[in-house]
């Protein structure tokens, strides 16, 4: 089980968060405006990097909010947490 | 080289004190070309040189494996055979693979011991009740073999079932069928493995793809490997959880997340299990393995991962759940727990064949259900590399599905909860 260190809250066991999927992927701004393609690119592809990974976490039994995380796929530490709105870590 | 196997085979061999077996398939060095090449080995990526070489006519194949054949989900899943799928597309692809599983052994000369002890999946409310059942209707109207059993039934059939009805989730009633089972996993890749290195096919271990090179036209002309380039201009992806690091290499993005998916065995014990029984509402899915052990799955987790491990959290889970389906094997220890790499697409159906590359195929998507499939996957995606065109049995599971949106949703004939 990891241990997810919450912006909020502090770090807590994962079974109090729900993962949410590769993070930064941003809503077109008008959808109307893309072709099948890149709306399919935008609802279904993904990254799936076997490495470095951005995604979501909601803290669900908890203060509720979302945030973002910095995740090895390979091994699953969790190198750093961060608040939505916050640039990707380099 | 092998012969065949039959009874006299064996006898002389036992009668020569086993001294005289012969290795069953070539580790072959990689040449320099090839007419295909598939990279995974797999169950599906050997059952796809098997067919190409036996069905149409290309020896000159390579599979082309990271680590060592049937290393990966083959050697990692919980063998479940069956073929009652909600949708159309779905039954005819898993129902073509059972009715080869039917005939595998023969076909292969090679013991991959199919099982039709039959698969049970139990109802725990009413929701469960109403979607089995329509279930078991569209498989009817599909010709495939589906039927409702009463609690009572349920626990004729599987002894071990408590069907108290003041459990926490009280058994309602089942669907069984009866044609479904199990298979013996490494048998599967060692019988492909054994019957395509017989036809010709070279199968290369632990030789990585790095890069797959197009030419200026922009269709596949070589891949780079750990063992050297590889010219081709044919190249079928089966690389399972990694198929998103494989086409990457092509410089293509797929609709997939890799997630671990656990599973454990127990110690092994005389038999006492004489099907397989799946829950979805409780989570749980168990057979016995023909060594005594209960082959129990679990679930994925709910991260994107490659690390083989997953939760223990997730195991304990399903042990509850096993726990309080059948209280005979409370007392029971488990042996050992691992961990395999799922590719799960958003519609929870595969992806079986072209890609935007000229030449590059792909068979991914399986999730946490592939296993099954093995040999129905094969046959199909040979068929869709060798006439470069799908077979009509594999058409609808296009990767171009997800921009026309005509997905096959098959999250609810899934086993397990994703």
């Amino acid at each position: 089980m990891l241990l997810i260190d919450c912006p909020y809250c502090g770090p807590r066991p994962e079974i109090e968060f729900r993962a949410g999927g590769e993070a930064h992927i941003a809503r077109p701004e008008d959808p109307a405006l893309l072709d099948d393609r890149r709306w399919a690119e935008y609802l279904f592809f993904r990254t799936n990097p076997k490495g470095l990974h951005t995604e979501r976490w909601l803290h669900a039994h908890g203060c509720q909010r979302w945030f973002n995380a910095l995740r090895d796929t390979v091994t699953d530490r969790i190198q750093r947490t961060y608040r939505i709105g916050e640039p990707r870590p380099e | 080289m092998s012969s065949r196997f039959s009874i006299f085979h064996l006898a002389r061999n036992a009668l020569s004190g086993h001294a005289g077996w012969a290795k069953q398939w070539r580790s072959a060095e990689p040449k320099p070309a090839y007419d295909v090449v598939i990279v995974g080995g797999g169950g599906h990526g050997l059952a796809t040189a098997y067919y190409l070489a036996k069905e149409h006519g290309l020896a000159n194949v390579a599979v082309l494996e990271k680590g060592w054949i049937g290393g990966g989900n083959t050697g990692r899943n919980t063998t479940i055979i069956r073929s009652n799928y909600l949708y159309d597309e779905s039954v005819r692809l898993y129902d073509h693979a059972l009715k080869l599983w039917e005939g595998l052994s023969q076909a292969l000369n090679y013991n991959v011991m199919f099982s039709a002890r039959g698969v049970m999946m139990l109802a725990h409310n009413k929701h469960d009740v109403q979607s089995l059942k329509r279930h078991i209707y569209a498989n009817r109207l599909n010709g495939v073999d589906n039927e409702w059993l009463t609690p009572a039934e349920a626990r004729a059939f599987c002894p071990p079932l408590a069907i108290n009805p003041d459990a926490r989730y009280p058994v309602l009633g089942a669907a069984l069928q009866r044609r479904a089972g199990v298979a013996r996993h490494d048998a599967v890749a060692w019988g492909y493995a054994r019957a395509a290195s017989a036809l010709g096919v070279d199968i290369v271990q632990n030789c990585e793809v790095l890069e797959i090179r197009t030419d200026n036209s922009g269709a596949v002309e070589r891949v780079v490997t750990t063992r050297g380039t590889i010219r081709t201009q044919k190249v079928g992806v089966v690389a399972a959880g990694h198929t998103s690091v494989v086409m990457s290499r092509a410089g293509l993005r797929m609709p997939l997340e890799s997630f671990p998916l656990q599973a454990l065995v127990s110690e092994p014990v005389k038999p006492v299990f004489p099907c397989v029984v799946m829950s979805n509402t409780v989570h749980a899915y168990i057979s016995q393995s023909d060594k005594g052990e209960l082959v129990i799955g679990a679930g994925t987790d709910q991260y994107v991962s490659y690390s083989q491990m997953g939760g223990l959290h997730i195991t304990t889970h399903t042990l509850e759940a096993i726990c309080e389906l059948f209280p005979m094997f409370t007392r029971l220890r488990m042996l050992r727990n691992w961990g395999g790499i799922v590719d799960v697409t958003p519609d929870r159906s595969p992806i079986i064949g072209k890609t935007p590359v000229q030449g590059l195929y792909v068979n991914c998507g399986w999730g946490t259900g592939g296993f099954k499939a093995t040999p129905g996957s094969g046959h199909v995606f040979a068929h869709t590399i060798a006439n470069d065109a799908p077979h009509p049995i594999n058409a609808p599971f296009t990767l171009e599905r997800f921009q026309t949106g005509r997905l096959i949703d098959e999250a609810a004939a899934a086993a397990v909860a994703h």
